[in-house]
């Protein structure tokens, strides 16, 4: 992750305080307790896995990508024909042998990704996802009426627009790059990334405008 | 199989809330339920396709009702137990009973970034596509009694290959221990209203990842 930040991430602040169940705190730690004793787990790795999903695996890694595609025609096209290879060559990239495909929107169509089945989503590039992109509501409604899902996200696509659901029920990882907003001409890479939000590279909103509050 | 998880097109769930429901987690532990999982499944008892199965086979009511890391520790618990890793020994508890997992078999904080890195992965090509960007087909009314990848709105209906995405482990068989038989992948589009009928948004199409067994010719 580069070392400038944006204002906010949309994804930055923390849940809720409690899951459904009151106990569950209590049994996941029984079971990591003994699973450690046992000799099946190092607690320091678990420390380690969410300390990456925290501080280096997240959304301004594929707001990176977009920003590169949007200040680079020949990248552009490179990740439009191999988005596993255009990325893996800025150094980022999805779990080794996974192949991930880049949709890119436009004028007239606008690029929806969902994982019907489970919660399929491209972690190296957009960190971890969003409880709403796990849960049934989304799940089930993205396929069949995309338009309205979207407009609980706040974007209004205009009658015209064709859309696009990608239902990733295999191990590909798609990644929606969104098009560049106007006003943005002349900006740098850092600046264009913080018009890329999480959402956008889902195809749950578009990029935000120059300038405009996020 | 149509299990709880089959969830495209279904009705009833009501708003997304994505303000409400932004963050990764819905509470502080689920963070370890991620972490444990990831290293339990590390030393490679099962497999991905496996723990997916496991949470797929969670009762319908209790799938619907728990949160998503909630459903990760059922299934959790149920693959530790399938492979008789939660037996305790009664001579001494909380010994270490798992005799032969040699210590480099277990995921430490070094290796983390190694490991979140690796994937499922691509076969070298040892056969030839079946179909080709532009062939009509259709896709199978079953595939499997058990797991399958196949989601049960895109079942029966005619679409077109839109590209062939290499050969990968077929998740029907390696999910019950009879092989990874990798097939080849292919994106499938269809239109919105093969799907779900002439009510359907007219500029709406859906596309699928399907492996080749789950396709006929048109």
């Amino acid at each position: 992750m580069g070392s400038t930040e944006c204002s906010e991430d949309d994804d930055a602040h923390d849940g809720h305080a409690h899951g459904k169940y009151s106990d569950s705190q209590a049994r996941v730690l029984a079971l990591e307790t003994l699973l450690t004793a046992k000799g099946l787990i190092d607690p320091a790795a678990i420390d380690a896995i969410i300390q990456a999903y925290e501080t280096k695996i997240g959304p301004r890694n594929g707001a990176r990508i977009v920003a590169r595609a949007w200040r680079d025609a020949a990248f552009a096209q490179w990740l439009k024909a191999d988005a596993s290879a255009a990325i893996a060559s800025t150094g980022l990239g999805e779990l080794q042998g996974t192949r991930t495909r880049a949709v890119f929107n436009a004028e007239n169509l606008h690029n929806l990704v969902v994982c019907t089945l489970c919660s399929c989503y491209p972690w190296a590039l957009l960190g971890l996802p969003p409880e709403w992109y796990k849960a049934p509501a989304y799940r089930a409604r993205a396929v069949i009426d995309p338009r309205a899902v979207l407009l609980e996200f706040g974007l209004e696509l205009p009658q015209t627009t064709k859309i696009r659901v990608w239902d990733s029920t295999a191990e590909l990882r798609y990644l929606v790059v969104p098009e560049r907003p106007p006003g943005s001409e002349g900006m740098t890479e850092e600046e264009l990334m913080c018009l890329v939000s999480r959402d956008s590279m889902i195809g749950a909103g578009v990029a935000t405008l120059p300038g405009s509050p996020k | 199989m149509i299990g709880p998880h089959d969830l495209g097109g279904r009705s009833g769930f009501g708003a997304i809330s994505p303000h409400e429901h932004s963050a990764p987690f819905s509470a502080e532990w689920e963070k370890r339920v991620l972490g444990l999982t990831l290293c339990a499944s590390w030393p490679g008892f099962w497999t991905l396709d496996e723990f997916r199965y496991a949470l797929e086979s969670i009762d319908p009511a209790t799938y619907l009702s728990v949160t998503h890391f909630e459903r990760w520790f059922i299934g959790l618990e149920t693959l530790l137990d399938r492979h008789g890793l939660l037996e305790v020994d009664p001579e001494a508890p909380g010994n270490k009973l798992i005799a032969g997992l040699p210590a480099e078999a277990i995921l430490r904080a070094d290796q983390v970034d190694m490991g979140l890195a690796v994937g499922p992965s691509e076969y070298s090509h040892e056969s030839l596509p079946r179909f080709s960007a532009g062939d009509r087909v259709r896709t199978k009314a079953f595939t499997s009694s058990g797991h399958t990848r196949l989601p049960a709105y895109a079942r029966g209906k005619d679409g077109i290959i839109e590209s062939v995405q290499g050969l990968y482990t077929f998740p029907d068989d390696n999910t019950h221990h009879r092989g990874s038989n990798p097939q080849w992948l292919y994106t499938v589009v269809f239109e919105g209203r093969t799907l779900w009928g002439s009510q359907a948004d007219e500029l709406l199409t859906t596309s699928i990842d399907a492996w080749e067994s789950y396709l006929n010719a048109e």
